[in-house]
């Protein structure tokens, strides 16, 4: 990369390499599609929400690593349980 | 003698594989160690040509596993150093005729004659990949620092775990220290970022290393090689040696100016 990339801010082809493989990585030792994660957090929405009252739409599952190894973190914002049985 | 059985492997082809292993038996025999190399690219052998002994083969590993000749016999002197031998691959058969309980019992047989095994794996994860980790007690896995590479190698280090052939031991080959500075190559702390393994080695990209093939000679006796240097340090380390790793100053002067890592 040279000056005039850097000077207007141009990322380094370095870090975009380790960002791709940094995804592709995680997709490959878990043997996990984006679309299956989209239908597992499909089906953990639904599963949770016959027992809790969730909101739905800011969900987030995601592949987390830890060295050589995965793990699938679920942030599910609970919905305020008082507030819903008065309303 | 019980001697450590080490496989290099990589995955992706041609990342230096046999290079490697034949300047660390090199570096290794020229420390008084008796070495025995194993070229295990069945139908596609290399190392004989890269050690420069193609010219004195007559039996080879095939012929060993099917009991045409005895193992002394498959074992070819590379007479520039006291100890070092190559048992080369058979070249007119494929990766079938050998299997993993084969190779354990020639690396089993190989353990009671010398200090050091090499075994030069095929590029893949197929058959002749899990021939080549069958008998060993360390793998090496080898990558260049390229997107594809890398990937592979992350491939390949998680079947050696699910073989339970313990965490293998990481060297990136073919390091341009320039285009790390320059942000366009990938340092090796990212590697080990990435996958997450213990380093043995960082080899930089070295013209010498073609020259030495081209000739068939040991690049590791040539003291000026930058590449032969790194080769013997990673035979020193296999040894329990504690060698620093070369001193990569990665920040080039205007990241240090700009004050960017």
């Amino acid at each position: 990369m040279n000056f005039v990339d850097r000077i207007i801010g141009r990322k380094q082809s370095a870090s975009s390499a380790k960002e791709r493989l940094q995804f592709v990585l995680i997709h490959d030792r878990t043997d996990l599609t984006p679309a299956e994660l989209e239908a597992l957090k499909d089906d953990l929405i639904e599963t949770i929400s016959r027992h809790v009252d969730i909101d739905s739409t800011a969900v987030s599952i995601t592949v987390a690593q830890d060295g050589r190894s995965q793990r699938l973190v679920a942030d599910i914002p609970l919905r305020n349980a008082t507030r819903s049985r008065f309303r | 003698m019980t001697a450590k059985v080490v496989t290099v492997t990589s995955g992706k082809g041609g990342v230096g594989k046999t290079t490697a292993v034949a300047n660390i038996a090199v570096a290794l025999a020229a420390k008084g160690q008796k070495v025995v190399c194993v070229d295990g690219d069945i139908g596609l052998r290399n190392l004989d040509v890269v050690m420069g002994l193609e010219n004195r083969i007559v039996y080879d590993l095939v012929d060993v596993i099917e009991g045409r000749c005895r193992l002394r016999q498959a074992m070819i002197h590379d007479k520039r150093l006291p100890e070092l031998y190559l048992i080369p691959a058979a070249q007119t058969r494929d990766k079938t005729a050998v299997s993993p309980s084969d190779m354990v019992l020639l690396c089993n047989e190989l353990r009671l004659e010398c200090d050091w095994v090499l075994v030069d794996s095929p590029a893949g994860i197929e058959r002749g990949f899990h021939n080549a980790i069958a008998g060993a007690d360390k793998i090496i896995v080898m990558t260049n620092p390229e997107i594809s590479a890398v990937r592979d190698a992350d491939r390949v280090i998680g079947l050696v775990e699910a073989a339970e052939k313990g965490s293998p031991e990481l060297v990136v080959n073919r390091l341009n220290l320039a285009m790390v500075k320059r942000g366009d190559m990938l340092s090796v702390d990212d590697i080990l970022d990435l996958l997450a393994i213990e380093l043995i080695g960082i080899v930089p990209e070295d013209e010498s290393v073609i020259v030495a093939s081209n000739r068939g000679a040991p690049l590791t006796l040539d003291a000026k090689s930058k590449a032969g240097q790194a080769f013997q340090n990673i035979a020193r380390r296999l040894m329990g040696e504690e060698v620093p790793f070369l001193e990569l100053d990665t920040q080039g002067l205007w990241q240090r100016l700009l004050g960017r890592k």
